[in-house]
């Protein structure tokens, strides 16, 4: 169970880089407690968004509003996985986990750890750093750092995009089950894997957000099961035919 | 064992180009003696060497170490405060504008002629190239790691002693290495200006008296010592760096 059930989040407006413009007048619903993919080609802003609403758009002239439909501050609710690992090299398992812990000067909570390194399968790796692990096995400890965190919202900047497939397949069900409840916004080039993990689904393009019919079938899916192979060539399709 | 034979190859060589060099030239032993001649001055004053490279080595080694602590806590300040930045560095690239030689008089003429003044001179020369190197490091965090801490909400030290220090300890080790080779030019200096010890008070006193193998030999036992300094700190820093990682 996850430790806060996560709000819904609502995300306008346009935004600007350098006076360049991003994208116009966006209007972003991600579900409570339901994984919501955005799925789009580069430069067309996905990263943009995830940075505004993990609070990391200093240098993003954003005229618009992110706001939680429970009313409260989204800064501190947030955890953040992206496609690099950006474990610390000179930590081992164990510590990179904690590390948040440690950066806010609060209490190691080192039995937590020891669960998540279990539940991610990591255990006989424990004391190992970074450079003596796989890229699959560097994912899942930044996705026990991210559950680490406790946070009910979880954004995932393309996590799993540098992993092979079977690698690949194996972490999405491994997040889909741990992330159960959270609000996690997923940004991916992978058609596969938006009609396996959303329940909700977006394709970005220069046009604005289209809202597309998720597979009926609940999270996580088969990869194989004809309606996600479906949605996938659906997406493929949209993303394809759209400038 | 190969890089030893390697060593030992290219310092046989160095020998027999320079006793060539005596023997084509004809140089008088006062202008260029032979290698035996400055082999034999450095053995025949093995006691005296030893004493006066004791004291240049102290000195080094006290600058290294004092000019490597004031430039780690200078790059750190300079790192976490755009203030201090604002002030402090135009003022730093300034400083290096002064030809640290020409202090080297004033700093004789204030601390008089012990040890501190070339301790000062090598502290003074370290000082800029360890504390850019160092600084240089902490200001190129990945920035992923840093986007990271901002969503933990990390507290800024925090972030400086659990990510960036961390993270810009092959760049301080960059300087490192070129402190071990300037340490000992800094404290030659001050023995130059005004001492009654060290290699660089032997090799002035040697060559005043005509003794130009002694001071050869002096030279030498300088030039080794600089080369065994910065082999230690360079093993020593990838030790460090390597150990870090794995």
């Amino acid at each position: 169970m996850p430790d806060n059930p996560g709000p819904a989040l609502q995300f306008t407006g346009s935004a600007k880089i350098a006076g360049t413009r991003i994208f116009d007048k966006l209007n972003l619903p991600i579900a409570a407690g339901k994984w919501t993919c955005l799925l789009g080609p580069s430069g067309v802003g996905k990263t943009t968004i995830l940075r505004l609403l993990a609070g990391l758009g200093d240098h993003i002239e954003h005229d618009g509003r992110i706001s939680a439909d429970d009313h409260q501050m989204i800064a501190g609710r947030i955890s953040l996985m992206a496609q690099t690992d950006n474990l610390m090299p000179w930590l081992d398992v164990h510590d990179n986990i904690v590390i948040g812990s440690r950066l806010r000067g609060d209490e190691i909570q080192s039995a937590k750890a020891e669960v998540l390194i279990e539940q991610v399968g990591l255990t006989p790796h424990r004391h190992k750093k970074p450079n003596a692990l796989s890229g699959g096995q560097r994912q899942r400890v930044a996705l026990a750092r991210t559950l680490m965190e406790g946070r009910p919202i979880v954004l995932l900047d393309e996590p799993f995009s540098a992993l092979d497939s079977k690698i690949r397949a194996e972490m999405q069900e491994l997040a889909a089950r741990l992330f159960a409840g959270k609000t996690v916004c997923l940004i991916t080039h992978d058609p596969g894997e938006a009609a396996r993990l959303g329940d909700v689904i977006f394709v970005m393009n220069m046009n604005g957000l289209q809202s597309v019919e998720p597979p009926s079938s609940p999270v996580i899916r088969d990869y194989d099961a004809p309606d996600v192979l479906l949605c996938q060539g659906q997406l493929l399709r949209l993303l394809r035919d759209v400038p | 064992m190969i890089r030893a034979l390697r060593i030992a190859g290219v310092t046989a060589l160095i020998l027999l180009l320079w006793h060539l060099l005596v023997l084509a030239t004809g140089l008088p032993a006062f202008i260029l003696p032979s290698p035996a001649r400055v082999a034999t001055a450095l053995f025949s004053n093995l006691e005296l060497i030893a004493h006066h490279a004791s004291v240049t080595m102290a000195e080094v080694m006290i600058g290294l170490l004092l000019g490597a602590l004031l430039g780690v806590v200078t790059a750190i300040s300079l790192a976490m405060s755009p203030m201090a930045r604002l002030v402090v560095r135009p003022m730093m690239v300034l400083s290096q504008a002064l030809p640290v030689f020409a202090l080297a008089p004033v700093l004789t003429l204030w601390l008089g002629y012990g040890l501190w003044p070339k301790i000062i001179m090598a502290l003074l020369i370290i000082y800029f190239p360890v504390t850019s190197a160092f600084f240089d490091g902490l200001m190129q965090t990945p920035h992923g790691m840093l986007d990271l801490a901002k969503v933990m909400q990390a507290r800024p030290w925090l972030i400086m002693r659990h990510i960036r220090i961390p993270a810009a300890i092959p760049a301080l080790a960059s300087g490192l290495r070129l402190a071990a080779v300037y340490a000992p030019i800094g404290a030659i200096i001050g023995e130059w200006v005004g001492a009654s010890q060290g290699l660089g008070y032997l090799m002035l006193l040697a060559n005043g008296r005509a003794k130009i193998d002694l001071m050869f030999a002096a030279l030498i036992v300088l030039a080794v010592l600089t080369l065994v300094l910065h082999g230690s700190v360079d093993r020593l820093c990838r030790y460090v760096v390597q150990r870090q990682n794995s």
